[in-house]
């Protein structure tokens, strides 16, 4: 499977995601965000980083990056997208995504590991996950708390649209096991089409036990399935 | 000419950057203070000459686009 992994000036976590998913067996390829084309990809992950500084709001300026076009493209014709963090952050203010991420509600920037319940199987991104295996994954963002309407929570709920929430080691979503205050304790979500998700933590920066947790690895492990499941042909033209 | 821009965050939105100014206000003794809310202003150069109406319309588009996010943020635009 080829993955395209964006570079926006300041993005940081392009390089782990390149490395997670080349450890996992597959191929990653950087695509600078000027670049107007994918290239030969079956799947695009926004990475995580400061992208422009995350100069007036997170991912404000990144989404108008000429790559995003391609990328916009890519994902109404059904394509694989991921976005970790700032790439999250990127997908929200690009409308690929609803909602918004905000700043955390303690006012703190939280660099720790946490722990994420699955909330469905039911999307490319969760579909390998062992049921009940609560993932633990690091975080680090100061503007991570998920955002929406009541209107667009209740769509979200409607079409099984959130895939993890944030839990204690046991799996329950308490509010202590909250890290930033987001929305129902969302980490992550899908779009309605379930071909588009973001989601707050790293799993690339969890994805080979020398970095204190694999559990990473089966959210990339559920796309290498997905892209395996849908057909041989998904590439976007170049 | 310049336009003005201010963004506000919407009521819905948890704004904890207003209430730690809040709390930090009483503290201090300042008395009915009943809410803070901490927002963004943006100034705008504008080359003299401009037609006004029409720098209305696109920087009211640019606002609503780009400089602020609507599902999270309100605006005031002005143009002097």
């Amino acid at each position: 499977m080829n993955f395209a992994v964006l570079q926006f000036p300041a993005s940081n976590c392009d390089q782990d995601a390149i490395h997670a998913i080349r450890l996992l067996g597959h191929s990653a390829r950087y695509v600078w965000h000027k670049d107007n084309s994918l290239g030969d990809a079956d799947a695009v992950i926004v990475p995580g980083g400061f992208s422009y500084g995350d100069y007036l709001r997170c991912g404000a300026i990144a989404r108008f990056s000429p790559v995003m076009q391609a990328v916009k493209q890519f994902a109404d014709n059904g394509g694989l997208v991921l976005g970790i963090c700032n790439g999250f952050q990127v997908l929200t203010e690009a409308g690929l995504l609803p909602g918004a991420l905000i700043r955390n509600r303690d006012l703190q920037f939280h660099c720790e590991h946490i722990y994420l319940k699955t909330a469905t199987p039911d999307s490319p991104f969760t579909n390998r996950i062992p049921a009940g295996k609560i993932l633990r994954v690091p975080i680090a963002h100061g503007e991570g708390c998920y955002f929406a309407d009541e209107e667009t929570l209740a769509k979200l709920k409607a079409n099984n649209q959130i895939l993890w929430q944030y839990c204690d080691a046991d799996g329950n979503l308490t509010d202590t096991a909250n890290p930033n205050g987001a929305v129902q304790n969302i980490a992550g979500i899908c779009n309605e089409r379930r071909n588009v998700a973001g989601l707050m933590p790293h799993p690339e920066r969890a994805s080979e036990p020398a970095l204190g947790s694999d559990d990473g690895k089966w959210i990339f492990e559920s796309l290498f399935a997905a892209a395996k499941g849908e057909s041989a042909g998904i590439k976007n033209p170049a | 000419m310049k336009a003005k821009i201010v963004i506000t965050p919407k009521k819905a939105v948890l704004d904890p950057q207003g209430k730690t100014v809040q709390n930090a206000l009483e503290q201090m003794g300042y008395k009915g203070v009943t809410g803070v809310h901490i927002g963004k202003y943006i100034e705008i150069d504008l080359a003299p000459g401009a037609d006004k109406a029409a720098a209305q319309q696109a920087l009211n588009a640019a606002a609503h686009k780009f400089l602020s996010n609507p599902v999270i943020e309100d605006y005031k635009l002005e143009i002097e």
